[in-house]
């Protein structure tokens, strides 16, 4: 029910939602020019909480960097974490050892469902549904334990180093981790999508609302889910290939319709993608060191290079320009969810408030990510 | 009845301390069971079962300042919240609970509770207008638009049983339903006309899903929608100006479930005979008010525009129906039978 409506510009008013909003789920604020309920114009307006991410690698070594990353993104820590190191370690020409890469592979699918898991119930919360999301909860509760056994952190985890993995799995890892597989598998087709997904209200307030197509996705630069939700079947892992996944046998979830359900489906499709690599890499599981032989001070020849990963949001990609010390000359961040918050404002021109609120939720915002 | 002047002292009392706990315990109700949908205990800690809750976020309410902001309709603004508590208490007025506990028999009874229940959504318009605030106005606005679209479907169904009973007292509704389920006003087959028992279940559901859009819950909670509105027309309420619009509304919802219960379910009738009438009504009311929580915390809440079609272009289309059915069956004794 997107209807394009002409009215007076003196008729409209404007909405301020956010800095504090309960559907930003952060401090993003959008500048609404409204005409009612209707919206004219949405200007995203960023910044609140911007860190300055980049300056801040140039002023510490390359180790120092560490913590950061995960920081960004502080739903699917790993993968940034991942794309910081995985950039250092080009740069610097660092081998990585299998075990260390099999290990990275499942911890960051564990925190890519979890964050999926997270982005499901805060979803489902904003289209005024609350039950769903402590179900949620309580699924992301048990990878919270497991990645904590291991990385020692429930959130902001900095659990890789160049060359390896900080700890090695040990077996009550794995059998956890099994263990949550199944239970997942079983609670996937009741809690969630009998309870919400077949839900002919969730249905009727995402189907056919919200449309995002693929052109609009490549002048925006939108990745991850929401591209596709659109149709594209691009995925980081599976089209410039890193770490293991070569190796393993996984699709990719694509739905052609654009709308908001697609990305609602597309992102449920990928929790269960995400069980079936966990499970394929705990069984080719090599043995082996999970820390090659690093320096103590790595001074990475000059030169620049970059790499990107497949984070639970779209494409994160890490610029590392080097000029021979040991600190980072320029690191450049480009971050998901900055490109598909862009496309908000051409997507919410003449919808209804609660409509585009749930597009802002189908899009799966992490502000601090957006700000860095 | 004898008219000493004890009589309404008591009845007052009676109904405010009834309202009272209801307002406040089904504040508990709500959590307690919305626990229970989600997998968690609910308030705990403050007294067994966390039973003083309650009043604990009473305290906490009346202590607080109530904070009148700027630019806003000062008498509006005060105005607003008690005007959501009175008339859903002054309702209670005209609610039979059993045949001997009723405070006034009132032959309109049923048209003064539809007249209170409206003046009831005049707070919320007030609240919304008098607070200065973009969302409060936008809650308001969609309160009324709600309001006047599920108000006639839920009369035309007043009007049906209204019809097959021949009475707008609601004593005379709920005496009429005496006598067992099957006298019921949700599935007479004991009624004149078996044709008629069949239309009844649909009248009943229509009734309850327009009384979940009167009392504004979910998923028809339009006018508090907090992921779009913050709070709706509550948004600049603090103190126990919060507090009266919480309390009205779920006064509302024991109003809702009690019109509910007599209209459609024989009012205090027993099925089995074993307690006073008075038991039985409290047991519907709160297994009533039960499905308006287990409701609530299940399903997400629909869109604006999906809730006015649903009325204007099913319930209202739907209810006419069956009114229509009614008066023929009325009409035509013996049809169809």
């Amino acid at each position: 029910m997107t209807v394009p409506i002409q009215c007076a510009p003196d008729e409209t008013f404007v909405l301020n939602l956010g800095p504090q909003h309960p559907a930003t789920h952060g401090v993003l604020r959008v500048k609404l020019t409204m005409d009612g309920e209707y919206i004219v114009k949405a200007e995203p307006v960023l910044g609140y909480i911007h860190r300055m991410h980049e300056k801040m690698a140039e002023d510490g070594t390359f180790a120092q960097y560490m913590p950061n990353t995960p920081r960004m993104d502080y739903l699917s820590a790993l993968s940034y974490n991942q794309g910081y190191v995985m950039a250092v370690e080009r740069a610097a020409g660092i081998e990585v050892p299998e075990r260390a890469e099999y290990i990275r592979t499942i911890t960051v699918e564990l925190n890519r469902i979890s964050s999926h898991l997270l982005w499901f119930g805060a979803f489902v919360l904003d289209l005024g549904g609350f039950t769903p999301l402590l179900y949620a909860f309580d699924d992301r509760e048990q990878i919270l334990d497991l990645l904590e056994h291991v990385t020692g952190s429930r959130l902001t985890y900095c659990y890789y180093r160049f060359g390896g993995v900080y700890n090695d799995i040990d077996d009550e890892f794995i059998t956890g981790t099994r263990e949550f597989i199944k239970r997942l598998r079983s609670r996937l087709p009741s809690l969630y999508h009998d309870l919400v997904t077949g839900n002919i209200i969730l249905i009727k307030r995402l189907k056919d609302i919200g449309f995002i197509d693929a052109d609009m996705c490549r002048r925006y630069g939108a990745t991850g889910p929401v591209l596709r939700g659109a149709g594209v079947e691009f995925d980081i892992r599976r089209n410039e290939p890193y770490s293991v996944y070569p190796e393993l046998d996984f699709d990719i979830p694509c739905y052609p319709e654009g709308d908001s359900m697609a990305r609602y489906m597309v992102r449920m499709d990928e929790i269960e993608q995400s069980l079936r690599i966990i499970e394929q890499a705990l069984d080719k599981l090599p043995d082996g060191p999970v820390q090659a032989k690093v320096p103590k001070v790595l001074k990475p020849a000059a030169g620049d290079c970059y790499t990107v990963v497949e984070a639970a949001r779209g494409t994160f990609g890490c610029r590392l320009v080097c000029d021979g010390t040991k600190n980072p000359y320029r690191l450049k961040l480009r971050s998901p969810t900055y490109s598909n918050l862009s496309l908000f404002g051409e997507v919410a021109e003449g919808m209804l408030l609660a409509d585009a609120l749930a597009v802002m939720g189908s899009l799966d915002l992490v502000i601090p990510e957006i700000d860095r | 009845m004898d008219t000493s002047i004890w009589q309404p002292i008591l009845y007052l009392i009676g109904i405010m301390a009834f309202a009272g706990l209801n307002a406040a315990y089904l504040g508990w109700c709500e959590r307690k069971g919305a626990g229970h949908v989600q997998r968690r205990i609910g308030p705990k800690e403050v007294g067994p079962y966390g039973l003083l809750q309650p009043l604990a976020d009473g305290i906490k309410l009346m202590t607080k300042q109530l904070l009148v902001p700027q630019g806003v309709d000062g008498i509006l603004f005060r105005v607003a919240p008690i005007l959501a508590m009175i008339p859903a208490i002054t309702s209670m007025v005209a609610i039979p609970f059993s045949p001997n506990i009723q405070a006034r028999s009132i032959d309109l009874s049923v048209l003064l509770i539809f007249a209170l229940a409206s003046i009831g959504m005049m707070a919320v318009l007030i609240g919304g207008w008098a607070s200065n605030n973009k969302y409060a106005m936008i809650s308001a606005t969609r309160a009324v638009s709600q309001n006047i679209a599920y108000e006639i479907p839920m009369l035309i169904m007043v009007i049906t049983v209204v019809m097959m009973t021949g009475s707008m007292n609601l004593e005379d509704i709920a005496a009429k339903q005496q006598g067992g389920f099957w006298n019921w006003n949700i599935f007479p087959v004991a009624g004149e006309s078996v044709a008629q028992a069949l239309i009844m279940p649909v009248a009943f559901l229509i009734f309850f899903i327009c009384s979940i859009a009167e009392t504004n819950r979910a998923p028809f909670d339009m006018a508090e929608a907090e992921s779009e509105l913050i709070a709706g027309h509550m948004t600049e309420y603090g103190s126990m100006g919060f507090g009266l619009f919480m309390m009205g509304e779920y006064l509302n919802i024991v109003v809702g479930a009690c019109l509910t219960t007599i209209l459609f379910l024989g009012g205090w009738d027993c099925p089995l005979g074993l307690l006073p009438g008075v038991w039985w009504f409290l047991l519907k009311i709160y297994i009533l008010i039960f499905t308006f929580i287990w409701i609530r915390w299940t399903y997400p809440r629909t869109q604006i525009y999906k809730l006015l079609n649903l009325s204007w272009k099913v319930l209202i289309p739907f209810s006419l129906g069956i009114l229509l059915l009614t008066a023929i069956f009325i009409k035509v004794e013996g049809f169809l039978i």
